[in-house]
């Protein structure tokens, strides 16, 4: 039985905590309103470059004139994994469930005798990964100094992975993120971004419409590149997102679990302290009785 | 009151326009291009360059650099990778401009260098224009 001071620390230094976990959850629900309007500040841009390049893609097709990051590299052999956490923990699963989707995606893809390299972005992501996959890793992009992603640092890690494309280095890459639905629903996702994929979808029929200044497979050579960061930025944006709503629940129940823990201690304490004074009590009664 | 069409102008991180327009000045990487209402459905990619709106009520002008224009009779969206509002444009943000497209050009391979080399002149005739 601990000693009721024991239980009194116990309980200020749970109220404490629960203090630390109110302020992170506030905090990150701040952040989060930011974030989701970021991402929907980016969706315009993306949705028609999406669109515009699904139409190219469709009448360009996989001619041999296509440009690689359309057509691919003809061989599916090595496979870049490009794994995209957060810089911090504390946000409940948002982190494994990215890793556990790579790990599983990775382990897939060295069972068939391919080759896997991981890019990682974000601190979380490269700490889990390297337990299991340390000689795969090829790179690192630490966003942990950005206060606020942009573009720029989007098209930083595409210019990255497009070097390493042109230097022969892989021919698929995935992106892997979380996608945002809701503060308690994140998708964990992956995307090829080489070769582009399109849905048939995006293409709208009335694109083949259109002329083209200057040639099909010249706007596509420069749109192509382009849209490789545009994917990473939406999957960044996604992922802050994501980051903050997960932060947010899994601070909210933090919050809730030190409010019961309160209660309960507080109960243990009481009663202690109740037994303690009836023990004194019976004590004083059976001491004048024995007079 | 003059036809006119919707324009859009949207960088990756937000929309920066869209209103009616009447016509819409586009640097085209193979030449300039203005687009009204009615003109045939269109893409061209971007050089770097002023882009202009004409509206009923307002005039807006932008410096864009990379990206592309979609046209069609109806309207006019510019997705453009970076764009300053030329009011806000100061010598400082577009020299920030030139010399990171002079860093690019320095590093471009042979076969790019011609068109990195290009974008560089673009910006420093933008820059001259801004001076004026």
């Amino acid at each position: 039985m601990p000693s009721l001071k024991d239980l009194k620390n116990k309980i200020t230094s749970i109220k404490n905590t629960r203090k630390i976990t109110k302020a992170m959850q506030m905090v990150a629900a701040a952040k989060l309103r930011r974030a989701q309007e970021a991402a929907e500040a980016g969706r315009p841009y993306a949705e028609r470059m999406t669109a515009v390049m699904a139409g190219l893609a469709a009448s360009v097709g996989t001619s041999a004139s296509a440009p690689r990051l359309l057509a691919g590299t003809g061989e599916d052999k090595v496979h870049l994994l490009v794994v995209m956490t957060a810089e911090r923990g504390l946000c409940g699963g948002f982190n494994s469930s990215i890793v556990r989707m790579a790990r599983l995606k990775a382990q897939e893809l060295l069972g068939k005798g391919k080759t896997v390299k991981i890019l990682t972005v974000g601190k979380k992501g490269r700490e889990q990964l390297k337990r299991d996959f340390a000689s795969l890793m090829i790179g690192h992009v630490d966003l942990s100094e950005v206060k606020r992603v942009g573009y720029t640092q989007a098209q930083a890690i595409a210019k990255d992975i497009l070097t390493r494309f042109d230097a022969g280095e892989f021919d698929v890459a995935t992106l892997f993120f979380n996608r945002f639905q809701s503060v308690i629903s994140q998708v964990p996702t992956a995307q090829q971004v080489i070769p582009a994929k399109f849905d048939a979808a995006d293409a709208g029929d009335a694109v083949a419409l259109y002329d083209y200044e200057p040639s099909e497979e010249g706007i596509l050579a420069d749109l192509l590149p382009r849209g490789v960061a545009t994917q990473v930025f939406t999957a960044l944006l996604e992922n802050g997102a994501s980051e903050q709503g997960a932060r947010m629940s899994a601070m909210d129940n933090a919050t809730r679990n030190a409010g019961d823990m309160i209660d309960k201690y507080t109960t243990i304490y009481n009663r202690s302290r109740q037994a303690a004074i009836t023990k004194e009590l019976i004590e004083i009664i059976s001491g004048a009785e024995a007079l | 009151m003059a036809a006119t069409l919707q324009f859009d102008l949207v960088s990756p991180e937000k929309r920066l326009a869209s209103f009616q327009a009447v016509e819409v000045q586009i640097p085209g990487a193979d030449g300039d291009m203005t687009a009204m209402e009615g003109h045939s459905p269109t893409i061209t990619t971007l050089r770097p360059g002023i882009l202009k709106a004409v509206g009923a009520d307002q005039t807006l002008a932008f410096a864009v650099t990379g990206g592309f224009a979609e046209i069609t009779a109806a309207g006019v969206s510019v997705l453009a990778e970076q764009a300053v509002a030329v009011d806000d444009l100061s010598g400082t943000v577009l020299d920030g401009m030139i010399e990171q497209a002079r860093e690019l050009a320095a590093m471009a391979l042979p076969e790019d260098k011609d068109a990195a080399e290009k974008l560089v002149q673009d910006m420093m005739v933008l820059r001259n224009h801004e001076a004026h």
